[in-house]
């Protein structure tokens, strides 16, 4: 493997009229691994995406793809790279192998149609009409296209949005077999689960900036404890009293009457909680205890949750 | 990743063939655009073949006002076939000539006095008609005694003037339809953003709607010709490679003008609104259904220079004239003009995402 970068980001800004979507970014991707953009919608993540893929242009900041410029190297760029939108609509009357052969003739190297078909496992659909797929084999079908010049690169927008669980799955196992082989992957993503299950390292953006950057576990370490307790009482305990009686406690954030405590040690952490009840005279509805997850990363370091869009 | 074996290797597929196929499937498949291309038209041409077949002439109705004369003169007009006169009172006489159920009013007297309407035409053959019959009645002696064959050529009827009229008219709002709303619907499905991001020739793209739309108008031309002459007789008196040559090159302006519509248009309800706007008065004044010569002098340099009249023009041209492609010079480069320059304008302008 090269030492040089498959894609090299530095501050990249991206203005429309009036909203700054992308707002200095600067990323290095190294080659062969599998990176995730996580982030909540209108983070900035499909704009630096597009950039990236040589479909938008920057505002300002240097780009490379590859070891090269859109700039002057768009053609020989887009013969390295594969890429699945945010949601493609192709021809509904176009069968699945017509649509896999038009884009494969685009390029002057890559895989069979059937290879390409047979590694999103779409191949008992290969006569059947694009409107007669369901939402899953449509993305599956986005991501044949996407593999189908074998790229050293590849872009997946979103890929499982909008998608039933099971059949985001299923792309997930589609998604994780390409991994590895030396090619690069960059996948962005509303889902921490999804991020989690896929990426080697995760990159989270919020309003056009990255906000933290490590493998999961390293991302959960840097909020200050892997676990997480989170407990409602009648009347609530301030911060002060939690932090007072409780050992550990690295933060507190809150969502409705729920306290989330961010702690290092459970068995030291939980008696503790329920002495500062006890001693507040307060009453417990709730008590309950999980492993800290990308969520738990993002609300401690935006303030906001991933899934307000979604609550 | 691993090199495809010798063996696997596959047959090489071309670009621009791909996209051609491409377009070609996506018409041939949806039976919508199929009814609209082929059924559609010929449903219009029956319809208006039978409202105006051509027909013998009905007699011409002549009211005769009520007086001590009044049945003696319907006598004398209705010894003329080409007359069918009646008596009714003056004021309702009048009336029958305002509804337009009597060409004109015959008031009897020494020298009889007509009541016509200036603007209608049968008013002036009424007027003839009876000014012969009373003429003949009072004595007047022919000097010269007429024979009159009756005939009616191919050639000459409304549904050879309607047969090319239609046919430019499909080919100009399959074309727009055809290339215009497709464009547009791939741009909202970002289909065309996903195409831009391969390396996939931008000319290419555009040319296949071209080349697509050529093959299909070659259809549309001979399934035209082939059901007008079938069902109505009506002949090509030109030559039929050249008719069809006119057609292909003015489809090749409409699929351009298409183009140039959908090279911005944000969404299908904008691109259908301008299409609209493109289409429909050309079908008003270009001469689909009646001459375009009907409209005003003045307005005539404009009418000319659209494309639908230059491939109207062209058509009949050829059709029932018998004229040769030569000899329509002034109506080819019409079109041509259509054709190249708002494809140039649509190749500058197009936004692709």
């Amino acid at each position: 493997m090269t030492a040089a970068p498959a894609i090299s980001v530095h501050n990249l800004v991206k203005r429309f009229e009036d909203v700054v979507a992308v707002n200095g970014i600067s990323l290095d991707i190294a080659a062969g691994s599998c990176v995730g953009l996580l982030g909540p919608n209108g983070a900035g993540k499909t704009t630096t995406v597009e950039i990236l893929e040589g479909i938008q242009a920057p505002t300002s900041g240097e780009v490379r793809v590859l070891g090269r410029r859109w700039e002057t190297d768009a053609a020989a760029i887009r013969e390295r790279i594969g890429l699945a939108l945010q949601q493609t609509q192709f021809y509904d009357r176009l069968t699945v192998k017509e649509t896999v052969e038009l884009f494969r003739s685009f390029y002057s190297r890559g895989l069979s149609v059937e290879e390409a078909i047979g590694q999103v496992q779409l191949q008992e659909k290969v006569k059947t009409y694009v409107m007669k797929l369901s939402g899953g084999q449509r993305q599956r079908l986005a991501v044949a296209v996407a593999l189908v010049a074998d790229p050293e690169l590849l872009f997946l927008d979103e890929p499982t949005t909008g998608l039933d669980p099971q059949s985001r799955r299923s792309l997930w196992d589609v998604i994780d077999a390409l991994r590895g082989k030396g090619r690069t992957v960059l996948l962005t993503t509303h889902y921490m689960e999804e991020a989690a299950q896929l990426c080697d390292r995760i990159v989270i953006v919020d309003r056009g900036r990255i906000v933290a950057d490590g493998t999961v576990q390293e991302l959960i370490r840097s909020i200050g404890g892997e676990q997480c307790i989170e407990i409602a009482t009648s009347p609530a305990l301030t911060d002060e009293q939690l932090r007072a009686q409780v050992p550990g406690v690295a933060r507190i954030t809150r969502r409705g009457p729920v306290a989330a405590l961010t702690v290092q040690e459970l068995h030291v952490a939980v008696p503790a909680v329920v002495a500062a009840v006890q001693a507040a005279g307060a009453t417990l509805q709730q008590l309950s205890t999980r492993q800290s997850t990308l969520d738990d990363v993002f609300l401690a370091l935006t303030g906001h949750s991933l899934r307000e869009d979604e609550a | 990743m691993s090199a495809p074996l010798p063996a696997l290797k596959q047959r090489r597929l071309n670009p621009l063939w791909e996209l051609i196929l491409m377009r070609s499937r996506a018409m041939w498949r949806e039976p919508s655009a199929l009814f609209w291309t082929f059924i559609f038209p010929l449903l219009t041409s029956v319809a208006l073949g039978l409202a105006f077949r051509t027909q013998k002439l009905q007699a011409v109705e002549v009211a005769v006002a009520e007086g001590p004369a009044a049945q003696a003169t319907v006598e004398k007009l209705n010894r003329d076939p080409a007359l069918h006169a009646v008596v009714a009172p003056l004021a309702e006489a009048k009336e029958r000539l305002r509804r337009g159920k009597a060409a004109l009013v015959v008031v009897p007297g020494d020298s009889p006095e007509l009541v016509v309407d200036p603007t209608q035409p049968e008013g002036r053959t009424a007027r003839l008609l009876v000014h012969d019959a009373l003429e003949r009645a009072a004595g007047r002696a022919d000097t010269l005694t007429f024979r009159t064959e009756e005939v009616t050529q191919p050639g000459s009827r409304y549904i050879d003037f309607l047969i090319p009229g239609l046919l430019g008219m499909g080919m100009m709002m399959s074309g727009a339809w055809g290339v215009g709303w497709s464009i547009v619907d791939m741009r909202t499905g970002k289909l065309l953003k996903r195409l831009v991001a391969t390396p996939m020739k931008r000319s290419h793209f555009l040319l296949s709607f071209m080349l697509s739309r050529t093959i299909l108008t070659l259809l549309e031309v001979l399934f035209f010709v082939a059901y007008a002459r079938l069902l109505f007789g009506v002949q090509v008196f030109g030559s039929l490679v050249q008719f069809v040559a006119c057609a292909l090159f003015g489809s090749l302006s409409f699929a351009g003008m298409a183009i140039l519509i959908a090279s911005r248009a944000q969404n299908t309800q904008t691109a259908g609104g301008l299409m609209n706007l493109m289409t429909m008065p050309m079908m008003l004044v270009s001469g689909v259904f009646f001459p375009s010569t009907f409209f005003p002098e003045w307005s005539q340099p404009v009418i000319q220079a659209l494309p639908l009249t230059a491939v109207l023009d062209g058509l009949r041209g050829i059709m029932l004239d018998g004229a040769s492609l030569l000899s329509l010079g002034p109506q080819l480069l019409v079109m041509a003009l259509w054709g190249v320059i708002p494809f140039g304008i649509a190749l500058k302008i197009f936004r692709w995402s």
